[in-house]
């Protein structure tokens, strides 16, 4: 234990040094260098920056722990957190890098040529980004407690000074290097793991490979059926086709990821860092492998944790882990309350079933056909989201390997962090001051303006990492909602249709995100406070049996249909608007990104 | 002007190939013909199974390669630049 602490130590702190001496040669000198770094990204550099950028905590941590547990129905996230980048490739980002400017807000202003579809726009982007920005802080803080066992709070404010030193100092120049930075550090802590113990599982040291290969233990079966016929005789659902919601709420749910990823502000913003079109459609492509690398391994981990867990628990049917002899892992995560045993039976043993009552039940099951006495479920919680931070240890892997991955999840937090606050900052020194409310701006105050706008963003994120509002949990859904349901549909109307007009856009966002919440709201509670949801969040009162989360796709083909109609009433956009969208469509090298 | 028109719907020709193919391996393999994909398997995995949690991401970052070639041979052909 002393010895795991002290790789710890030594793996993020010295991470941190890595990140400061980078913000340190990396300093913004001007705006430009501040929103877009320059614009002298390569589309390499931009990838791998994207990559860092785009996973959060999320992706880290929670993902492989939700495929875990959810099997095939985890491939949602699997399919549409990268089916976006398809989108983002090819619809949205060489004609936005084209154009040529800062940022998202500024983008809508020049298309939409009005003040108040900029304002919808930074309202939409500071209240998906803030939401997402909750996530990474507490991210931060749990991290911190769990493998260095400081104070929440404490680990939090260092989290906190960390992003501060190397965002305000670099603005987008030195985030972009040192999201380089950290997407290596986050992809080694996750393959390497994912490495060892796909080897332990299969002998094939490739974990996209060992998951489809057979076991090494000499039974010659696939790891995938072994699975199949441990969870389905503890009477859970086949882990290769238990199923999501349904068919259909499985494709909206995809959809609206997709869509949702390709819409938000802080991955869209990166494309204006690379100095010209071509350089913005191999960055998505670029980017795609270096997150394709994380999400193909990620079913790998999901799968073998969850193999790993079962049998740790129950080694082989009917003979169960005695309480007093559990293994190390299992007493840290239950101190942190994510993990609970209740000993219902009283036999000092471990059962993790399906069962949820008292009372044994007996099912026949589903691949083996035999009947089996199922005894009531002990493990009274398992939160998946220690699937991911706990899998070495349940491995037995050598320390460093787990200090390694403390170090991982830190990366993962504090580079999409920093990217979300540029993108906050950005649209309020850049779109609301300088746009909207001070005009005469000279740079250099607006260099100082992004700079304390950015501690502010810091500070109010902080704040709400360590006071999470109650409803933290589903904002994350709220944020591809409102993403997948006003920006997407705004920036693509822009692009793809040249008489898209600039009423008929903000008509559009507006009812986008307003049936989205709406729906949200009335099966989530109204700002997700319990007792509020008036349908009440259950599948029969779903739309189509459409879950919220997966909402955001028919918020944005409302938002499409309403824009469309409204079009059809007050005519098209001006002249020179449609020559703005020739320009954008046509071949040819992007200007600089540059200011009005 | 007529240049440009043509080289735009060019472009969308080759982005409605590439959404076509986007939605057949990820909502098509993956999702609304997985249970008749699954009975063939791909070593240990169910063919379905493996489009919707390997093979879709395979098929996109392919997608967004090609796309990027089709263009860059694009640009040339209209604007004569290659950089």
């Amino acid at each position: 234990m002393e010895e795991l602490k002290l790789y710890t130590y030594i793996a993020v702190f010295g991470t941190f040094a890595l990140y400061f001496a980078i913000a340190w040669w990396a300093r913004a000198g001007s705006t430009s260098d501040f929103y877009v770094a320059g614009g002298g990204i390569t589309p390499l550099q931009n990838g791998m920056a994207i990559g860092a950028d785009w996973m959060s905590a999320a992706s880290f941590i929670s993902m492989a722990g939700l495929i875990a547990f959810l099997g095939y129905g985890g491939s949602v996230f699997l399919m549409g957190w990268t089916g976006g980048y398809v989108l983002l490739a090819m619809l949205l980002a060489p004609y936005m890098r084209k154009h040529g400017k800062f940022t998202v807000p500024e983008f809508i202003f020049d298309r939409y040529y009005s003040k108040t579809a900029r304002i919808v726009a930074v309202a939409c982007l500071i209240i998906a980004s803030l939401t997402y920005i909750i996530g990474q802080m507490k991210g931060v803080g749990v991290a911190f407690s769990r493998f260095l066992e400081v104070d929440y709070g404490l680990g939090l404010g260092i989290g906190m000074f960390v992003v501060w030193v190397y965002a305000v100092l670099g603005g987008m120049k030195g985030i972009t290097y040192t999201q380089i930075a950290q997407y290596v550090v986050m992809i080694f802590a996750y393959t390497i793991p994912a490495i060892f113990i796909s080897f332990q599982l299969t002998g094939n040291p490739v974990p996209q490979l060992g998951l489809g290969s057979t076991l090494a233990d000499g039974s010659g079966m696939y790891l995938l059926d072994k699975l199949d016929l441990v969870v389905t005789e503890l009477g859970f659902k086949e882990y290769t086709t238990s199923n999501l919601g349904g068919t259909l709420n499985m494709f909206a749910y995809t959809l609206s990821l997709m869509i949702g990823t390709a819409g938000l502000p802080h991955v869209i913003m990166r494309f204006f860092t690379v100095p010209s079109v071509k350089a913005a459609r191999q960055s998505a492509g670029y980017a795609l492998v270096f997150i394709g690398l994380l999400y193909t391994v990620a079913p790998a981990v999901g799968a073998m944790a969850r193999l790993n867990l079962m049998s740790t628990i129950e080694p082989s049917a009917g003979e169960y882990l005695v309480y007093d002899e559990r293994p190390q892992w299992f007493k840290d995560w239950e101190k942190t309350g994510l993990l609970k045993f209740e000993d219902k039976n009283g036999d000092g043993k471990i059962q993790y079933t399906s069962n949820k009552t008292d009372q044994p039940v007996t099912i026949t099951g589903a691949i083996s056909g035999k009947e089996i006495v199922l005894l009531p479920n002990e493990m009274v919680k398992v939160d998946r989201d220690i699937m991911v931070l706990a899998n070495p240890a349940i491995a037995n892997l050598p320390n460093w390997v787990i200090a390694l991955v403390a170090a991982g999840g830190l990366a993962a937090a504090l580079s999409t962090a920093a990217g979300l606050l540029l993108a906050i900052a950005s649209s309020i020194s850049h779109d609301l001051m300088k746009g909207v409310l001070v005009p005469d701006l000279s740079e250099k105050n607006e260099l100082l303006a992004g700079r304390v706008v950015m501690t502010l963003a810091i500070l109010v994120s902080g704040y709400l990492g360590l006071h999470p509002p109650g409803f933290a949990a589903g904002t994350v859904a709220l944020a591809f909602g409102l993403a997948a349901s006003s920006i997407f549909p705004a920036l693509m109307m822009g692009i793809f249709s040249k008489r898209m007009s600039g009423t008929a856009a903000i008509s559009g966002m507006c009812a986008g995100i307003g049936i989205t919440m709406l729906y949200v709201f009335q099966h989530k509670g109204i700002m997700f406070i319990p007792g509020t949801s008036f349908l009440g969040d259950m599948g029969p009162n779903w739309f189509l049996g459409i879950s919220p989360n997966a909402f955001g796709v028919v918020g944005a083909i409302v938002n499409f249909g309403v824009a469309f109609a409204v079009l059809q009433v007050t005519g098209p956009c001006p002249q020179h608007i449609v020559d703005m969208v020739e320009n954008m469509r046509a071949p040819g090298d992007a200007p600089a990104a540059h200011d009005h | 002007m007529e240049n440009k028109e043509t080289y735009w719907s060019e472009n969308t020709r080759i982005i409605l190939i590439c959404l076509a193919i986007w939605f057949v391996v990820s909502f098509g393999f993956g999702l609304l013909l997985v249970e008749p994909l699954n009975a063939i398997s791909l070593g240990g995995y169910k063919l379905g199974f493996w489009f919707a949690q390997q093979g879709a991401i395979y098929s996109f970052l392919g997608l967004i390669f090609w796309y990027g070639h089709k263009m860059n041979q694009l640009d040339i052909k209209y604007d004569g630049e290659s950089k």
